[in-house]
């Protein structure tokens, strides 16, 4: 029996690779990738006359593998089906970090699925508010209430775009460059800044196009994402390496943090650092290069 | 538990197992074919056996075909079998009772 720790609703998460949690030869050693976190999937990736088969899977494999630091999410059923209830059942009773709701909708689905959650905690003797949430928008309505459903739970800490459902519901296929989803992400994003919670892009499906894959994990990067879904270990590293502070980056921070600290002993607020003003606004921003370097081991200084 | 009728669970995919149940017979009347026979086949058998032990099931023929399962992997698929024999796997499992 595998005791994984307190679930922590803030840390890194720039990777989350989806797996069919009905296929053992894929859970069992999901922990060697280095991924932040691994997405156990009920939804769509099982058949349908297969969902109880993938639970009682997911059920040993939550309380046999030791996924180590590596988080582990599960993806429930859509709340339009029969098998979501008996999803929180098993997601609870088998200790997972956390449950993505599929087809998020509204505050009302985030609140319906919390519900649930907390009387499986009660059923199982598990600490109550352990499981976090996190909510997959999928449609219009989805992204148009994405405040809303970012702020619906305490448990909620992050909010991600699904690529394939979207463009199906817009009418549109995938473009390079993204126009056809800019609107969306960018709404997406900035109700999960609004609400304090991460935000994370779709799959990239097409494993052929290497540098398509690219160019959208820099877009994602630069448009101020947390972090991607993924769907083959080979897109690890990519996403790893773009989401990581440069060393230059790291080192600006540095200095901002180290002379705000001397300049405020000073009395002094403002000042310039190589010909730039530097505030305390900059002061939070370098703080948060600096705590992700530190989380992505890029790292080396003493602050 | 009875087993009430035929059922099945799992793959012939590398690294799982496919169990069958049926009805009959008096005591576990167990079959085992296992790519892995020579090095696992004894582990496979206790394991199979003490999950039916576990699950209070006294009397069936089970027939496992292992293509190379983890414990973890054995155990959801004869858990599975035996509550689908009972049309008891969709709801209330009794995750953490006799599942575990």
């Amino acid at each position: 029996m595998i005791p994984r720790p307190k679930p922590e609703r803030f840390r890194l998460r720039r990777t989350m690779m989806f797996m069919n949690a009905q296929k053992p030869g894929l859970i069992k050693d999901a922990y060697i990738y280095g991924l932040d976190s691994i997405m156990l999937d009920l939804e769509d990736a099982v058949a349908e006359n297969q969902k109880d088969a993938a639970r009682f899977s997911l059920y040993h494999a939550l309380k046999t593998i030791d996924y180590g630091d590596t988080e582990v999410i599960v993806r429930i059923n859509g709340l339009d089906t029969p098998h979501w209830q008996e999803d929180i059942r098993v997601c609870v009773a088998g200790g997972a970090d956390g449950i993505r709701i599929a087809k998020c909708e509204s505050a009302q689905d985030v609140k319906t699925v919390e519900k649930h959650v907390l009387a499986a905690e009660k059923e199982f003797g598990v600490e109550e508010g352990r499981t976090l949430l996190m909510a997959a928008l999928e449609s219009p309505k989805g992204i148009l209430n994405a405040y809303e459903i970012c702020t619906a739970s305490d448990r909620m800490f992050g909010v991600a775009i699904s690529g394939g459902d979207f463009r199906k519901s817009m009418h549109v296929r995938v473009v390079p460059g993204g126009i056809e989803i800019n609107t969306a992400r960018s709404l997406m994003l900035l109700a999960a800044r609004a609400a304090e919670v991460q935000c994370f892009d779709t799959v990239f499906t097409n494993l052929d196009d290497e540098e398509g894959f690219e160019a959208e994990v820099r877009q994602n990067h630069e448009m101020g994402f947390d972090g991607k879904s993924l769907i083959n270990p080979r897109q690890i590293a990519y996403v790893h390496q773009t989401f990581a502070p440069t060393p230059k980056e790291i080192a600006t921070a540095e200095t901002y943090v180290r002379t705000y600290e001397e300049q405020s002993k000073l009395g002094v607020g403002v000042y310039t650092v190589n010909g730039k003003m530097v505030d305390i606004a900059f002061i939070k921003d370098a703080s948060r290069v600096i705590a992700l370097a530190k989380a992505c081991g890029v790292y080396h200084g003493d602050l | 538990m009875e087993i009430q009728k035929a059922a099945m669970a799992g793959t012939l995919e590398s690294s799982d197992a496919q169990v069958t149940v049926t009805p009959g017979g008096s005591g576990i009347e167990l079959t085992l074919e296992s790519s892995v026979m020579n090095q696992y086949g004894r582990q496979i058998k206790a394991t199979v056996l003490k999950v039916l032990e576990g699950l209070d099931v006294r009397d069936c023929k089970i027939k496992v075909i292992d293509k190379g399962a983890l414990d973890c992997t054995l155990k959801a698929r004869v858990e599975c079998a035996v509550f689908r024999s009972n049309d008891s796997s969709t709801e209330n499992v009794p995750w953490g009772g006799v599942i575990k």
